[in-house]
C-alpha cells in the first residue's frame, strides 16, 4: 500500500515501523489529500485519535498525528506530519465527522488551529483561558491567574 | 462565557439564521450540576416546545490535566493516576496503561498474571455495566434496579478489596505483571460470585426487558445507524448495538483473550433498548470468560523481569483495549528517559459524547436523559 501511495506522491511519504506498528511520516503539503485517499481508497474509515507532540528544540516544533483504523482490513496506521509553530492544518472533519472534538482538543492544548473546522474553540479549558497547557513551555503548576481572579474571585488557583 | 445563541452544533443540517432568535425556539441549559448527567456535564438544548432541535455539550468541568501530569511522573508513578480517569472501571484503565508500557519495554507479563488480569478486568466490566444499569434505569424512572445492581456490585468490590486493598481506584496491576499474589480462597470466591451472579442477570432482565414502561421509553430512542457510528468514531456497546460486530478483544486480542471462548452480542436497530440488551448480554459473556479463566488458572510467577528504573528506548507506541465504555487507547512517546515525553489517553467517552447531538435530534427532552445514560459516559474520562 505504501508503495502505491509513494508512486502517486513521490518522496513526501516515509513509511516506517516501530514495535510492530506501522506509521507514515508525511509532508505537510500532502495532508488533506493523503487522509482523503486513505479513507476513500484504502478504507481507513475510523479516525481513532488526533493528537500532537511538541518538540521545542526542533525547527518544526509540532508533530501532529492521526491514528486511523480500517474495519474491513482490521489494520491500524498512524499518519504523522511536522509543522512549524503557528502553522495551521486543514481540518479532517469533512473526512471523518468524529474528528470534530479531537481537533478542538488539539487546539485547546497546543494552539494548533485547523482551517475549515466548523467550531474552532476551546473544549476542555474555559473559553477565555490564555495559554496552551500541553506545550513544553507551559509550567506544570502554571495557571491563567487573570482568568481565575476574574471568574472565581480568588487570588490564584494554587 | 459561551453565548448559546451564537454557537451551533457542528453537525447542524438546517441553515440557521443567527441574527434573530426564532420565537418558537427555546434555549435551555442543562447545567453542570444536574442529577442525571452522570457527572459535571453541561448540555445546551435548543428546543421547539419539547422537541430537541439540536444540542451542544460543554465539557471540561472535571479537567485535571492528566496528560500534562504524565510528562512529569515516571512510568510507575503514573500508574495510580490512570485509575482516576474512568473511575468506574479503574481496573481496565490500569490494564491498558500497563500493557502499553510493557509493549514499549518489550516485556510480556507471565501467563498467571495474564489470567488474573483477565479475571479482574472482566469482573470490572460486570461492575461497570451494573453501575450503568442502576443509574440509567434510575434516570428513566425505575428505581429498583439501582438497589439490586449496587447490592450485587458489592460482592465484586469485596473481592477487589481483599485482593489489592481498594474498592474503586484499585491500582491493581503493575508494569510487567501483578504485585500481589492472589489471596488464599481467591478462585473459590470468584466462583461463588459467578454462581451467585448468574441468576441475578435474569433478575435484572425480569425487571426491565419486557416491562412495558421500559420498552416504551427506550425503543426507538436515540437511534444511530452503523455508518454514523463509524464516521463519528463511536465504539463499544453503542457501536455493537448498531449492528457492527466489532470488539477489540476479538479483532486485535490483547492479554491472552485469544484463549477464551466468548461471543460478541450485537443489536439491530441501534436504539436505547438494543444498547440495554447488548450490555446485559455482555455481562453474561463476561461471566463465561471469568469461568474459563478460573478453571484454567496456571501456577507460576506473577511478575516479569522489569528493570527497577524504567527507561524504555526512544519511540512511540499506541495500544488500545476494549474498556467497558469503548476503545480506550494510550499513545506514549518515549525519549529514552524515565518519564514519558508525551502521554496521550484516547478516551472512549469523549469520542462517544460527540454522537449525543446526532442521537437526540427530533427526540423529546426526556429522551435526552435516556440517551446520556445509554451512552455510558464517565466525565472523569471525558475531561481527564
Amino acid at each position: 500500500m505504501i508503495a502505491k501511495l509513494r508512486a502517486s506522491y513521490g518522496s513526501g511519504i516515509d513509511a516506517l515501523t516501530y514495535a510492530g506498528q506501522n506509521y507514515m511520516v508525511v509532508d505537510r503539503s500532502l495532508i488533506p489529500e493523503i487522509l482523503r485517499v486513505l479513507r476513500d481508497q484504502e478504507q481507513f474509515d475510523y479516525c481513532v485519535d488526533i493528537t500532537a507532540v511538541h518538540y521545542p528544540a526542533r525547527e518544526k516544533q509540532f508533530d501532529v498525528l492521526w491514528m486511523l483504523y480500517s474495519f474491513p482490513r482490521n489494520e491500524r496506521i498512524r499518519v504523522k506530519t511536522q509543522i512549524l509553530d503557528g502553522a495551521t492544518l486543514p481540518s479532517s472533519v469533512s473526512i471523518w465527522p468524529g474528528a470534530n472534538w479531537l481537533e478542538r482538543e488539539v487546539f485547546d492544548m497546543f494552539g494548533i488551529k485547523f482551517d475549515g473546522h466548523p467550531d474552532m474553540k476551546r473544549i476542555l479549558l474555559p473559553d477565555g483561558w490564555k495559554g496552551h497547557p500541553l506545550r513544553k513551555d507551559y509550567g506544570i503548576l502554571q495557571q491563567d491567574n487573570e482568568w481565575v481572579q476574574i471568574n472565581l474571585g480568588i487570588e490564584t488557583g494554587q | 462565557m459561551t453565548d448559546p445563541n451564537t454557537t451551533l452544533s457542528p453537525l447542524e443540517l438546517e441553515t440557521h439564521d443567527k441574527t434573530y432568535l426564532d420565537a418558537n425556539e427555546l434555549v435551555i441549559n442543562m447545567g453542570p450540576q444536574h442529577p442525571a448527567t452522570h457527572g459535571v456535564l453541561r448540555v445546551i438544548l435548543r428546543l421547539d416546545g419539547e422537541k430537541v432541535l439540536g444540542l451542544e455539550c460543554v465539557i471540561g468541568y472535571l479537567h485535571r490535566g492528566v496528560e500534562k501530569i504524565g510528562e512529569h511522573r515516571t512510568y510507575t508513578m503514573f500508574n495510580p493516576y490512570v485509575d482516576r480517569m474512568d473511575y468506574v472501571a479503574a481496573v481496565s484503565n490500569g490494564l491498558g496503561y500497563c500493557e502499553t508500557v510493557e509493549k514499549l519495554l518489550n516485556v510480556e507479563a507471565p501467563p498467571r498474571a495474564q489470567y488474573v488480569r483477565v479475571i479482574l478486568t472482566e469482573l470490572n466490566r460486570i461492575a461497570s455495566h451494573q453501575l450503568w444499569l442502576g443509574t440509567h434505569a434510575l434516570d428513566i424512572g425505575a428505581i429498583t434496579p439501582l438497589f439490586y445492581t449496587f447490592r450485587d456490585r458489592e460482592e465484586i468490590l469485596k473481592i477487589y478489596e481483599k485482593y489489592c486493598g481498594a474498592r474503586l481506584t484499585t491500582h491493581a496491576f503493575r508494569i510487567g505483571g501483578l504485585q500481589y499474589e492472589t489471596y488464599t480462597g481467591f478462585e473459590k470466591e470468584v466462583t461463588n460470585f459467578l454462581n451467585f451472579f448468574r441468576p441475578k442477570i435474569d433478575e435484572y432482565e425480569e425487571l426491565l426487558t419486557t416491562n412495558r414502561i421500559w420498552v416504551e421509553r427506550t425503543k426507538n430512542v436515540g437511534t444511530i445507524s452503523a455508518e454514523d457510528c463509524i464516521a463519528l468514531g463511536v465504539t463499544g456497546p453503542v457501536l455493537r448495538a448498531s449492528g457492527v460486530k466489532w470488539d477489540l478483544r476479538k479483532a486485535q486480542p490483547y492479554a491472552n483473550y485469544k484463549n477464551f471462548d466468548f461471543e460478541i452480542p450485537i443489536g439491530e436497530n441501534g436504539d436505547t433498548y438494543d444498547r440495554y440488551l447488548v450490555r446485559m448480554a455482555e455481562m453474561r459473556q463476561s461471566v463465561r470468560i471469568i469461568q474459563q479463566a478460573v478453571d484454567a488458572l496456571p501456577v507460576g510467577p506473577i511478575m516479569a523481569k522489569v528493570p527497577k528504573v524504567m527507561k524504555p528506548a526512544a519511540g512511540e507506541i499506541y495500544h488500545s483495549i476494549e474498556a467497558p465504555k469503548g476503545e480506550l487507547g494510550y499513545f506514549i512517546v518515549s525519549d529514552g528517559s524515565t518519564q514519558p515525553y508525551r502521554l496521550r489517553v484516547r478516551p472512549p467517552s469523549f469520542v462517544n459524547l460527540q454522537a449525543l447531538d446526532v442521537m437526540c435530534r427530533g427526540q423529546l427532552v426526556a429522551d435526552v436523559i435516556a440517551v446520556i445514560g445509554t451512552l455510558d459516559i464517565v466525565l472523569g474520562e471525558v475531561d481527564r
